[in-house]
């Protein structure tokens, strides 16, 4: 049989099952509209919209990171690049794992100390309010936006692939699906529900990850090095798949993009405001230690099975199957589901059926925390603290957040069916380096350097923002390549897919240039404040 | 409730006032746990993202070197590679020892004197 027949049986076969996976997926939209409904009768104050009431364990946060964490492009972009390039998709997990020691090690325990609801509470304590917050809430709304695209446009790839719905129509109807469940989980459920959300979602995840894990071992007798050796002669490559080169390797611009994702990956982490406010769901900074901790062992298992995914998908699979059925690979995962099962037999189906609607639960848990991390910010930290001046009351501010979050929703529907044919794992890298070059400078700077101030974090806020974006904007992602979003006309300049090796560490050089050129004296009290409270948690919340 | 900051505490205990919070600042006591915590985590940061740097760079520029058979069909890459994991877990784990053992005594000493207003 031929590949490309092995890929029509296939595609066959998931439009034959297809009323199954919507009734896996229907099953997983109902238990977790139910647990939304239950949240959002417990949600009453602010602390419980904006930080599910402060009362989760360090386990269930952990969890509920991992699960925010994990998204499409992690599951179906890691997997499908390993399946295609090898090794070089392998290199992508490592840097999303090890950044999590910078939230670790500087980040998640300051931050649970000193603020309350958002990002911008850390950012601006020692600062002047209202142009602090303006900075930090426009750059949450642009890093979440970046990463809501990728999401949506996940969703319509996935759809398009495993329900067999092409037409654009269909695609956009999903789009909007998925945009309308966002909104409903977070102006109901809050932070409270989206949590639960959250851990629901990672629970599957795993144990999907874990299922295809043990069958594919299983295939090669639990023998990793024979699983590595098959994946290596059916991929068509030989050596050079479990080598470095495939992906980056081909000149010295790719290989310097690779630097930069790489820079991007492990810095953007700790400056992504849908992870940092789910440290405010714990009581303590111990428990936010503690989350970290389980996050980092459930990532980390995550990723070493994507490997075992990866390798077996290209251990078993024809490389041209995978690649017929998605350019990027993003079908790796599912495919290899449905010849684990057998492709003729009903169980192949059944898996295909479990892991595709196990993504689709990704995808939306994921654009629940976004949803809910942009609006937020928008509610406490403009609405409440810029245009209100501090003086709203509770009530109003979570109505405002619950306004924004259909806002958001509407204009991520909106844009997602835009992107709907974009690459779903570099919208992600992209909205790393955004993150890495205008949120870390000043959450590092505003934590340990004494002397910083208000005008050295809108110099690195806005500076790494606009230099992150505008690189972004004439590179070849967006104009002047086949694969580009504008492939018909050609304004790039900048060479790189990701801007991160340029504009973090001109994040970093504005915030101390920002903060050398102003006359502005720092608030001493203000830093004495910060600094006791993030390392002991006097007074914290 | 306003939304003014620094937000008032909503919990029982007692919000120090700003001398007394650069007062401890100031003190010994804190400077040992700033120190401490200081000199454990950033040298620490650096030194795994010096790591993972290297093994980018490794990746890029040294491809025979990673392509080095090792055992079976472990090569050199996969192998440091996987020791990132490895590193990624064991950094973890000595901080938390480290924090439960070093820093959050003092911190919790601290915390304690401030807010009972002691």
């Amino acid at each position: 049989m031929s590949p490309a027949q092995h890929t029509l049986l296939a595609a066959g076969e998931a439009s034959e099952h297809r009323t199954l996976i919507i009734i896996l997926f229907s099953v997983f939209v109902a238990a977790t509209l139910v647990i939304t409904v239950w949240a959002g009768r417990q949600t009453k104050d602010a602390a419980d919209f904006y930080a599910g009431g402060r009362q989760f364990t360090g386990f269930q946060n952990g969890l509920a990171v991992s699960g925010d964490y994990m998204s499409a492009a992690s599951f179906l972009g890691i997997a499908g690049a390993i399946a295609l390039f090898g090794y070089d998709g392998f290199l992508y997990s490592i840097g999303f794992l090890v950044a999590w020691l910078v939230a670790l090690l500087l980040v998640a325990e300051p931050l649970r100390n000193s603020g309350r609801y958002t990002m911008g509470d850390v950012l601006a304590y020692r600062m002047r309010q209202r142009p602090v917050r303006t900075a930090a809430g426009t750059s949450t709304i642009v890093v979440s936006i970046f990463y809501l695209l990728a999401q949506m446009a996940g969703a319509g790839v996935l759809v398009s692939l495993l329900l067999g719905i092409t037409s654009d129509s269909g695609k956009i109807g999903i789009v909007a699906l998925v945009g309308v469940l966002m909104i409903v989980y977070v102006t109901i459920g809050g932070m409270k529900g989206t949590t639960w959300v959250q851990m629901v979602k990672a629970v599957l995840l795993i144990a999907g990850a874990l299922l295809l894990t043990f069958l594919v071992l299983l295939k090669f007798d639990f023998n990793v090095s024979d699983l590595l050796g098959s994946a290596a002669d059916n991929s068509g490559k030989g050596a050079a798949f479990l080598e470095p080169g495939l992906k980056y390797g081909a000149t010295g611009t790719t290989k310097l993009d690779f630097i930069s994702l790489g820079i991007a990956l492990v810095l953007g982490t700790a400056g992504l405001p849908h992870i940092l406010i789910r440290f405010y769901t714990v009581p303590t900074a111990k428990a936010a230690r503690k989350s970290v901790l389980w996050a980092i062992g459930l990532i980390g298992a995550f990723y070493l099975m994507t490997l075992a995914l990866g390798f077996g998908a290209a251990a078993l699979i024809k490389p041209d199957e995978i690649t017929a059925s998605n350019k990027a690979g993003n079908t790796a995962a599912p495919l290899l589901a449905l010849h684990l099962g057998g492709v003729d037999s009903n169980w192949g189906a059944i898996l295909l059926a479990t892991i595709s609607a196990v993504a689709f639960a990704t995808i939306l848990a994921v654009v629940a925390g976004l949803t809910l991390a942009s609006s937020s910010s928008f509610a406490h930290d403009i609405y409440a603290n810029v245009i209100k001046r501090g003086t709203a009351t509770e009530k109003q501010e979570m109505s405002a957040a619950r306004y924004a979050t259909v806002g958001i929703g509407a204009v991520s529907i909106l844009l997602g069916a835009l992107a709907r044919d974009l690459n779903v794992a570099g919208l992600v890298a992209l909205a790393f380096a955004v993150a890495a070059s205008a949120n870390l400078p000043t959450i590092l700077y505003s934590l340990f350097w004494k002397r910083f101030t208000t005008s050295g974090a809108l110099w690195s806020i806005y500076g790494g923002l606009v230099t992150a974006v505008g690189l972004v904007l004439f590179s070849p992602v967006v104009s002047g390549k086949p694969t580009s979003m504008f492939p018909d006309v050609d304004f790039h300049w900048f060479p790189l897919e990701n801007p991160g090796i340029i504009s973090i560490p001109v994040g970093f050089l504005l915030g101390v240039v920002g903060t050398l050129l102003s006359k502005e004296e720092p608030d001493k009290g203000k830093y004495a404040e910060l600094e006791v409270r993030s390392l002991t948690g006097t007074g914290a919340h | 409730m306003a939304t003014e900051t620094p937000p008032p505490s909503k919990s029982p205990t007692r919000l120090p006032s700003t001398e007394e919070f650069v007062a401890v600042q100031e003190s010994a006591e804190f400077g040992e746990l700033r120190s401490s915590y200081r000199n454990f985590a950033f040298p620490l940061t650096l030194a795994f993202i010096v790591w993972y740097l290297l093994y980018v760079l490794l990746s890029n520029y040294a491809g025979d070197f990673m392509g080095t058979k090792l055992f079976g069909n472990f090569n050199v890459a996969m192998t440091l590679g996987l020791a990132q994991f490895l590193t990624t877990f064991l950094i973890a784990w000595w901080y938390a020892r480290t924090a439960a053992a070093r820093f959050d005594p003092k911190a919790e000493a601290i915390k304690s004197r401030m807010e009972d207003g002691a």
